[in-house]
């Protein structure tokens, strides 16, 4: 473990509850630049909260989220995109009416610096961000083997090729640390052997960090380097994909024991 | 003091009188997520059907309230022709936005269908004595009695309604449909009739303030419902939409509002002040008074 | 070859605006003293230019922000009374001499950008808070602000319900004022068609660049576009405030092209053409998310409003149907029902016009209608 560089995303005491009920309590994590994590737990464990919390969705009702050494209390979700936190969603949540392309562009728009004169004035400003913008958002679908659709609209795409563009989409926002929510539900093997590669293609042009939920336990092993398992909103374990499957508490969370 | 004490009575009557009404948005609302903007033009309908009725409940010897059992079984009628015809198609195949819009194209056509038939036509027709006239006298303060059958009646229907939604079988279904739809259709509840009932009993409702409004204002024109609809809906919002006690609530609060602007600053500025105070509750707490903060599922 | 191709565009519609313009312009002075050109026409015309403004500006939050506000005919009035009173304010400080005076372009101008700022910095004031709402509250806010609005301009002692309707001041508004007569308009037509122009050109550039992008993502899934990053609640506040300029402009326009103004033209429930529903009305016709389709729609609805009121046919109608059109905003009411239930997308959709791609587009558009008539046939023969 490379315990002396600093984690790029760490949360100390984390915590929500619903009016009386804890759903994630005293959850703790620390990713490191260039790490792949994954968060697995049985159902209705607490790990889309978690997601939700670590992306300001929900206002955590205890604890702190710390980007890259700054915390990250109080702030918006899009304040949290900005610090560089990305994220996909469960059930799959893209602009639907807009086109492929027009879909990662408009994850663009934060960085995009041109003002309310030069868009409806076109100034040469204007036209030079949007010559960048649209080059970067072709190099993001040709990544994600989406370039061939790029005009068509999203809603129009299969089911796999529409998780690949959330994905596409969040590495749009330019973040250091991306957030997976079950990336390969409901995917036929083909398509999941597909989206991994993607994935692994991500990591070594990115060298970013990711930090996965995933249900498929094969496709995690497999995957990520180190585990963390939650179950009723509560650490119960952590450590690499070995001593996690060795592991008593585990076993019995799953089986229900 | 004798002033405030007026302004207090007149407020609590408006106030019960916008309750009443908001009861039928805040459980349209809370079943369908759906402001049904024609629901203010439902009282327009139970006033015409009263004032149609009246004269043939008095030539058969009852009290002319009686006619307001005919116009609640007119306004349900037309609650639920309105959700069968126009909303239910649109909640099929649209969006919250093209529902809404035909919410309002739906207010707009019954006000001006109400223009276009000849027997009622654009001008305001007067309605006949409804409740005894005169009243009690405290000090110097009058209690018409108008006003008390108003309170009276207003906080029977909303006791009723509420036993209604909590203890009984099919005000158990609403509650359930609008919690969970898909749910509720798993659990064997008849997801659409549960609905169309809801209709029922909130256009019923607004022939009841049809009542209460035409006792104290007698005149029925055809576009009395939208101000009063409109004024109702602020009430169910601020009190917390979908929940029962908070249109009440939400009611008397407006009618309280209205009265005071209008005795103590001015009558023209009552409904800015309506609005500015709905404002002001919806920053501070989204959800209404009584409301609580539920996001949206991720 | 894309940046060609785009450059292309611009110059195409550059040219053929121009082009149209200067026509408009020769057959302007070959015509303007004749009768029904001056007395119908130019004044339609007047009129259609301020509804597609009005439409357009309200398609930016209904169609491409799926926002519902009701209010929009609160900005209008908003617009209206600000380039009426200040045109009039100028007037009584005799910096322009009558219509002809060079200064009175100045002022014209002027008018038309201050009642566009002032429309929109209050949409500021309605929109910073009641877009932290979701959906349906700003309906009810912004119908209630409509009201308030009326509200308070007839309780404002300078421009009230008598102030610019009644009297002296009425009078020379008409006069001296914004209020064209029918000379003027002619007179000025070139000035109506080139506002109404250049605000169509910067709504249409402001959907296609990163704000439209932005809204569109916001109405299609809020929550993904703030992951996205996109600052929701600026872009919502940022588009309703450009919305608003618009139809504070449209407001001015409609000031120009009447004599007298009076709050009721603009009120919710008024039966008349210009409440914020038929404004509504003209959006969904056209298609939610297509400005081309709120141009087109404003014109039909204009059309339908005008052969209702004036046509000739209406009185040869059986006294039962001809009933019906004196109640125009039924008919409205009904297009908007019989809109939403069997064409919810409008007659464009989405739809954009464009010179350039119109040849590629109609042939596309034949060939998708060729290739679904033989898959349905094909489907009989399979069945």
């Amino acid at each position: 473990m490379p315990e002396q560089k600093m984690p790029v995303l760490e949360t100390r005491k984390l915590g929500i509850s619903f009016g009386g009920l804890k759903a994630v309590s005293d959850f703790n994590i620390k990713i490191f630049p260039g790490e792949l994590v994954g968060l697995i737990g049985p159902n209705g464990a607490g790990k889309t909260s978690v997601f939700n919390l670590l992306t300001g969705v929900y206002p955590p009702t205890e604890g702190t989220v710390i980007l890259d050494g700054k915390p990250l209390n109080g702030k918006k979700t899009y304040q949290f995109v900005e610090a560089g936190v990305a994220r996909t969603f469960q059930n799959i949540r893209l602009f639907k009416q807009m086109s492929v392309i027009e879909n990662v562009k408009a994850a663009c728009t934060k960085d995009i610096e041109y003002g309310l004169f030069a868009a409806t004035f076109r100034t040469p400003k204007f036209w030079k961000a949007e010559k960048a913008v649209t080059e970067k958002a072709m190099r993001l679908l040709e990544i994600c083997g989406l370039a061939d659709v790029s005009e068509l609209p999203a809603a129009s795409l299969p089911y796999g090729r529409q998780r690949k563009l959330e994905i596409a989409r969040a590495l749009a926002t330019d973040m250091k640390i991306l957030l997976l929510d079950e990336p390969a539900a409901g995917m036929n093997p083909t398509e999941t052997a597909e989206l991994l590669a993607c994935i692994q293609t991500i990591r070594e042009q990115f060298g970013i960090a990711i930090l996965l939920i995933e249900h498929d336990m094969s496709l995690v092993m497999n995957i990520c380097e180190r585990i963390q398992v939650i179950d009723y909103g509560q650490t119960i374990a952590s450590g690499t994909p070995s001593e996690i499957a060795a592991n008593k508490r585990v076993i019995a969370a799953y089986l229900g024991e | 003091m004798n002033t405030f004490f007026q302004t207090l009575i007149v407020g609590l009557r408006l106030g019960s009188i916008y309750a009443l009404v908001a009861l039928g948005y805040t459980m349209v609302y809370g079943i369908i997520r759906l402001i049904n903007f024609a629901h203010g033009d439902f009282i327009m309908v139970g006033g015409y059907t009263m004032i149609f009725v009246i004269p043939v409940v008095l030539r058969l010897g009852l009290p002319a309230w009686a006619a307001v059992l005919a116009a609640i079984v007119v306004c349900a009628l037309v609650g639920m022709g309105t959700e069968l015809v126009a909303y239910r198609p649109v909640r099929k195949k649209g969006t919250n936005m093209t529902a809404l819009i035909t919410a309002i194209a739906m207010s707009l056509f019954l006000e001006n269908l109400a223009q276009a038939i000849p027997a009622i036509g654009p001008n305001p027709k007067v309605a006949s004595q409804i409740f005894k006239a005169g009243g009690i006298h405290i000090g110097t303060v009058t209690m018409e009695y108008t006003t008390i059958i108003t309170l009276v009646i207003s906080a029977v229907v909303m006791i009723v309604l509420f036993t209604f939604t909590q203890k009984t079988r099919l005000g158990r279904a609403m509650r359930c449909v609008s919690e969970d739809k898909a749910a509720a259709t798993l659990m064997g509840i008849n997801v659409n009739s549960t609905i169309l009932l809801t209709f029922g009993i909130g256009s019923g409702l607004a022939a009841v303030a049809a009542l209460m409004y035409m006792a104290q204002y007698p005149k029925v024109y055809t576009t009395m419902g939208a101000l009063l609809g409109l004024k109702a809906f602020v009430s169910a919002v601020l009190g917390g939409i979908g929940i029962i006690p908070g249109a009440v609530l939400g009611g008397i609060v407006i009618g309280l509002v209205e009265s005071f602007t209008t005795a103590y600053i001015s009558s023209s500025m009552a409904d800015t002040f309506v609005f500015l105070i709905l404002i002001i509750v919806l920053i501070l707490k989204p959800a209404g008074i009584m409301g609580k903060n539920i996001g949206e599922k991720v | 070859m894309k940046k060609n191709k785009t450059a292309r565009g611009y110059f195409l519609n550059t040219a053929v605006i121009v082009l149209l313009f200067t026509a408009f312009q020769i057959l302007t002075a070959a015509k303007g003293s004749q009768g029904a050109f001056k007395l119908v026409l130019v004044p339609s015309i007047w009129q259609c230019c301020y509804l597609m403004v009005l439409a357009a500006s309200l398609n930016l939050v209904l169609g491409f922000m799926g926002q519902l506000s009701l209010g929009h005919c609160g900005f209008m009035a908003i617009g209206a009374y600000t380039a009426a009173l200040l045109s009039l304010a100028c007037e009584r400080a005799e910096w322009f001499d009558g219509k002809n005076d060079p200064r009175f372009l100045a002022v014209l101008i002027i008018s038309v950008l201050a009642a566009g700022l002032l429309a929109a910095l209050f949409s500021l004031l309605v929109g910073i808070p009641a877009l932290r709402l979701k959906g349906d509250y700003l309906a009810i806010i912004t119908l209630g602000f409509g009201m308030i609005i009326i509200n308070i301009i007839n309780n404002l002692p300078f421009c009230g319900q008598d102030g610019l309707a009644l009297g002296s001041a009425g009078a020379s508004l008409y006069k001296n004022g914004l209020g064209f007569g029918s000379k003027a308009k002619v007179q000025f037509l070139w000035f109506a068609l080139a506002v109404t122009i250049l605000s169509l050109t910067l709504l249409f550039m402001f959907v296609r660049s990163k704000y439209g992008r932005a809204i569109k993502a916001i109405r299609d899934d809020e929550i993904a576009a703030s992951a996205s990053g996109i600052n929701t609640s600026k872009y919502k506040v940022l588009t309703f405030a450009y919305s608003a300029f618009f139809a504070g402009i449209a407001g001015a326009l409609y000031a120009c092209t009447n004599a007298t103004l009076s709050t009721s033209s603009f009120a919710f429930t008024n039966g008349g053409i210009l409440n914020s529903t038929f404004v509504v009305v003209m959006v969904v016709l056209g298609g939610m998310g297509s400005l081309t389709g709120s141009a087109v729609a404003a014109v039909i609805m204009f059309l339908v409003n005008y052969e209702i009121k004036n046509g000739q046919w209406v009185s040869l109608l059986p006294a039962s149907l001809s009933g019906i059109f004196e109640y125009p905003m039924l008919v409205y009411a009904l297009v908007l029902i019989i809109v939403i239930l069997f064409r919810p997308k409008g007659i464009f959709g989405t739809y954009e016009f464009s010179l350039q791609n119109l040849i590629p587009d109609i042939r596309n558009a034949i060939k998708r209608h060729r290739a679904a008539k033989a898959e349905k046939e094909e489907a009989k023969a399979n069945a």
